[in-house]
């Protein structure tokens, strides 16, 4: 039997130590017509060759090995490949939860690495240890400001990632937290209305920047306005891969900074698993969710690590904890960190700049397509969204039988792009190509 | 201790390589938007960064290094193929919002697990959204409360017992519903007489381990579900022990409306140090039209997400559709051991557990003495009293043997608790040793308590000050100081 250690023998040999002569005996105690004919159908056990031929068939299935501007939220970046090995260290792979610290420091150590890390990018004070994805951190970011400032009433902007928003509505609706979307203009939040939404029962305002459009927010005026309330924090959701080139979130105030982390270091996936990240300032430590790292001291006086501020955590507080999290996506982090490390100071920059250069050139070519154009007409880093002569939709079906994956439909006639460093110059030629074609076709 | 990876940069070193950009043109970035301090990363090669974390992991304890009975987590061994045929690139490179015709070998794995989930619980529709045991207990009670929304009935409530996880009481918040904790009964039990009291029209449900975080399986379940359901609450099963039940019960028939998974533990997939896990959820027939959007759907043959129900749907609570490669994990293991091995993992997880118990019981004080599942609760009470130790010395002396300590201080209606949980791929010799240094440890309670009060003594560092950890909070390194 695979996995499973003892011989019948041996088992034979514990349950006599047990005092039992057969296993039925240990189960007894549940009402025998529940035991009763169970069957489980799931076909006969499969070899390992046989399984492995079932899955690469499966795997063949998926079409992986095109040319994507997918993004929305997940993005294709260049992962070295140190970071798997460290990833698959059964060492790191096959630990949990690192309570016991002093068998733990490795996992806890990284953890404070990644911390720091995530300071670093964002400018901020306290990191936690990661949370679900983008979106479940984007719903707790908010959940920790309703805490902090006792107002049931939060505003959001309308460009923010819908499946974030659509995760948020699930996580606030419990709690009966009221939810303002504020409108897009132009491909931007709407400034004038946000303005007159901000008043002094709004515990926060979450802004996404780039937003889901690709676009930059005018980070500093929206801090303005945001506090210019009396108590309303600004959370701000940020890519990860943009903040080596755009402003820290500290550089204009951000309360809270949260974002999805996957673009570090970690694979698509088809979505899953993330991780999410969430940053913010020491005073608001006591209202962060999820497992926070600290270093201390052990009994001989060296430095070791430990996790810290658990009074908030679910396995002490329950019902009055500040998230239910419990188990989160460590591994994804490690990933983001030893990711973080390899690319380092030169590494993240030039990612970000070849990101963006690279988003600017096919922005630019597709402009120069008939009937194509820029939707919005304001600053991005490497998502943009285009308006379409004929429908998204046919595009894609189109570009489908050329192994083109030409970006996500928002729109009817509206398409939006992400670029990554990965492409070349002929990836994005061979996609300027094939628009220009596309309506001939 | 191991520097930190901070105090190994050299200015201008790297350690990794990219292509030279071949396009020509500006960012674009206006001059207000760039950042002003660049952050201060690390400068460090390859060889660095590998001799920095294979030096962190070697202070780990992990199955692959030994046995860790930590209870309530069913740290197994995770198959090795597992890791292999995930990496296939047809997996780990697709995009979620790819079109669905280039992704039907996932859609089918996922469509295929639900169903087997389904099989083994006996709860027909599965959601495999959620990504960790907690995550699934929120689906879990917003499918509750969307239940009863329909119905139009007033609920307010979700009771459970003291000795629940702690994430049930706060997933039950998070829900919006309070929580009514009922003490347990004297044999570690629900107390029917307190439940009954407990009871009443807002009672939106109960919430259940089973078997319960004693180890001990919930007898009167039957009576259990017909005192919930009469008020038209739902019974939620939280399947964090449901590698003591595959192929002996199955949850859906013995009264259980609602039940979350947990991946991580029950089917093999790696802990992680943390995570990611994947806590998909089970429910009764017509409560699938409740489920999270999208469900995997099967036409002819052709796969696809599946909006249909988002109208009554409880809505979304991750971006996308789970912990997918977690979940190719699980149905790799599950298609390896089908009907037979499921049973026996079991069967071997429960035998490993009173193997245990039989040979402990003359040392430590097991305040629940029965044949138990798949794990088990002893108590440092005799050691406290006559000498003087703790349940949190004990653990600490564990590791100096070359284990992980079980889980400590949970469940919370044990005093001094050490929950040991064995799990079936560990083998006779494995158990014996550890029956073995568990014995040693009472022994030297006796004769040398100081001993186990400055434990542990072999490990990397000695014992942590967590306490100094928070009087001192440093969360982050200064780097640069
Ligand atoms: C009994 C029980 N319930 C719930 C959970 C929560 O599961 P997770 O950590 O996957 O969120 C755990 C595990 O930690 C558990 O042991």
């Amino acid at each position: 039997m695979p996995y499973i250690s003892n011989t019948d023998n041996e088992r034979k040999q514990m349950l006599a130590e047990i005092g039992v002569d057969k296993f039925e005996k240990l189960v007894e105690n549940i009402p025998q017509k529940f035991r009763e004919n169970v069957k489980l159908q799931l076909g006969d056990a499969m070899s390992e060759l046989e399984i492995s031929r079932k899955i690469s068939e499966l795997a063949n299935k998926n079409n992986a090995i095109v040319n994507s501007f997918l993004g929305a939220g997940i993005y294709d970046h260049f992962i070295p490949a140190a970071v798997d090995h460290i990833v698959l260290n059964p060492e790191f792979h096959t630990a949990y939860t690192p309570y016991q610290a002093e068998v733990s420091q490795g996992t806890l150590q990284y953890i404070y690495e990644y911390q720091t890390l995530i300071c670093e990018l964002t400018g901020m004070e306290i990191s936690n240890a990661g949370m679900y994805d983008g979106a479940t951190a984007a719903a707790e970011a908010i959940l920790m400001a309703v805490r902090k400032t006792k107002k049931f009433r939060a505003v959001i902007a309308g460009t923010v990632n819908p499946d974030f928003i659509e995760v948020i509505k699930a996580y606030t609706e419990g709690i009966e937290i009221e939810l303002i979307t504020i409108p897009v203009k132009n491909g931007q939040v709407d400034l004038d209305i946000l303005k007159t939404e901000m008043n002094d029962e709004t515990a926060c305002f979450l802004l996404q920047t780039p937003n889901y459009f690709g676009n930059i927010e005018d980070v500093f005026a929206i801090e303005k306005i945001v506090h210019a309330t009396k108590k309303a924090l600004f959370i701000t959701a940020v890519d990860p891969i943009s903040l080596s080139l755009l402003n820290a979130p500290s550089e204009y105030k951000a309360d809270i900074v949260i974002g999805e982390g996957q673009a570090l270091g970690n694979g698509m996936n088809f979505g899953g698993p993330l991780f999410g990240f969430l940053a913010t300032n020491l005073k608001l430590s006591r209202s962060m969710p999820g497992r926070i790292v600290g270093a201390t001291l052990d009994a001989d006086g060296e430095t070791a690590y430990a996790l810290t501020l658990q009074a908030r955590e679910q396995h002490i507080r329950r019902a009055k904890a500040t998230s239910n999290i419990c188990s989160n996506e460590a591994l994804c982090c490690l990933a983001a960190t030893v990711y973080m490390c390899l690319m380092g100071k030169d590494g993240m920059k030039k990612v970000a700049e070849q990101s963006a250069t690279k988003a600017h050139y096919l922005a630019n070519e597709i402009e120069k397509l008939d009937g194509f154009s820029r939707t919005f007409n304001v600053p991005f880093f490497k998502e943009f969204a285009i308006n379409t002569p004929i429908p998204a939709k046919k595009i894609i079906e189109k570009l489908k039988v050329k192994n083109i994956f030409p970006g996500v439909a928002i729109g009817e006639n509206m398409l939006l792009l992400a670029v990554t460093e990965k492409k070349r110059k002929c990836d994005l030629d061979e996609l300027v190509k094939a628009l220009a074609e596309v309506q001939n076709d | 201790m191991t520097k930190t990876i901070f105090e190994k940069t050299s200015v201008g070193r790297t350690g990794f390589t990219l292509p030279q950009n071949d396009v020509d043109a500006a960012n674009g970035i206006p001059e207000n938007f760039k950042r002003k301090v660049d952050a201060n990363l690390p400068e460090v090669s390859e060889l660095d960064v590998m001799r920095h974390f294979t030096e962190l992991g070697a202070k780990n304890h992990s199955v692959e290094k030994g046995f860790y009975p930590l209870g309530s987590c069913t740290m197994k061994y995770n198959p090795k193929l597992n890791e292999t045929l995930v990496r296939n690139a047809g997996f780990s490179n697709i995009h979620p919002l790819q079109p669905q015709e280039t992704v039907q070998g996932a859609l089918e794995i996922l469509f295929e697990l639900q169903q087997d989930l389904a099989e083994i619980s006996g709860l027909p529709a599965v959601t495999l959204q959620p990504v960790a045991g907690a995550h699934g207990e929120f689906a879990g009670l917003k499918i509750m409360s969307a239940y009863h929304k329909a119905k139009e009935n007033k609920k307010t409530k979700i009771i459970l017992p003291d000795s629940a996880h702690g994430t049930n009481p706060a997933s039950v918040i998070l829900a919006g519903y309070e929580v009514v904790e009922i003490a347990s009964n004297e044999k570690g039990m629900v107390d029917i007489e307190a439940l009954k009291n407990a009871v009443d029209e807002e009672t939106a449900g109960f919430m259940l381990t089973n078997p319960n975080t004693l180890g001990i399986f919930e007898t009167q379940i039957e009576e259990i579900a017909e005192i919930i359901h009469r008020v038209d609450g739902l019974m939620y099963m939280d399947g964090a022990n449901l590698n003591a039940l595959l192929g002996i019960v199955k949850p859906g028939e013995i009264g259980f409306d609602i039940m979350h998974f947990n991946l991580h533990k029950t089917f093999a997939t790696p802990h992680g140090g943390g995570g990611p896990g994947s806590g998909p959820v089970g429910v009764r027939a017509d409560l699938e039209q409740f489920l999270p959007i999208p469900q995997i759907s099967q036409n002819n043959g052709n796969y696809f997400l599946d909006f249909g129900h988002k109208q009554t749907s409880t809505g979304k609570i991750h971006s996308f559709y789970g912990n997918f490669a977690v979940n190719v994990r699980a149905y790799i293991y599950i298609k390896m051991l089908g009907e037979n091995g499921m049973k026996r993992v079991s069967e071997n997880a429960i035998i490993n557990a009173n193997y245990i118990l039989k040979k402990l019981e003359k040392y430590y004080d097991i305040p629940f003495n029965e044949y138990c599942m798949h794990e088990f609760v002893a108590s440092g009470n005799w050691q406290k009293e006559e000498n003087g130790v703790s349940t949190f010395d004990i653990a600490k002396r564990i590791l100096d043997k070359g284990y992980h300590a079980p889980t400590v201080y949970f469940p919370l209606i044990v005093k001094e608790a050490m929950m040991i949980e064995p799990t079936e791929t560990e083998s006779k010799e494995t158990l014996d040793e550890f029956i073995e240094a568990m014995i040693e440890i009472a022994k030297e309670a006796k004769e040398n308590p100081e001993l186990l009060k400055t434990a542990p003594l072999n490990t990397p560092v000695k014992r942590v000050d967590d306490t100094l950890a928070v009087r001192q909070l440093n969360v982050k390194f200064k780097i640069g100081n």
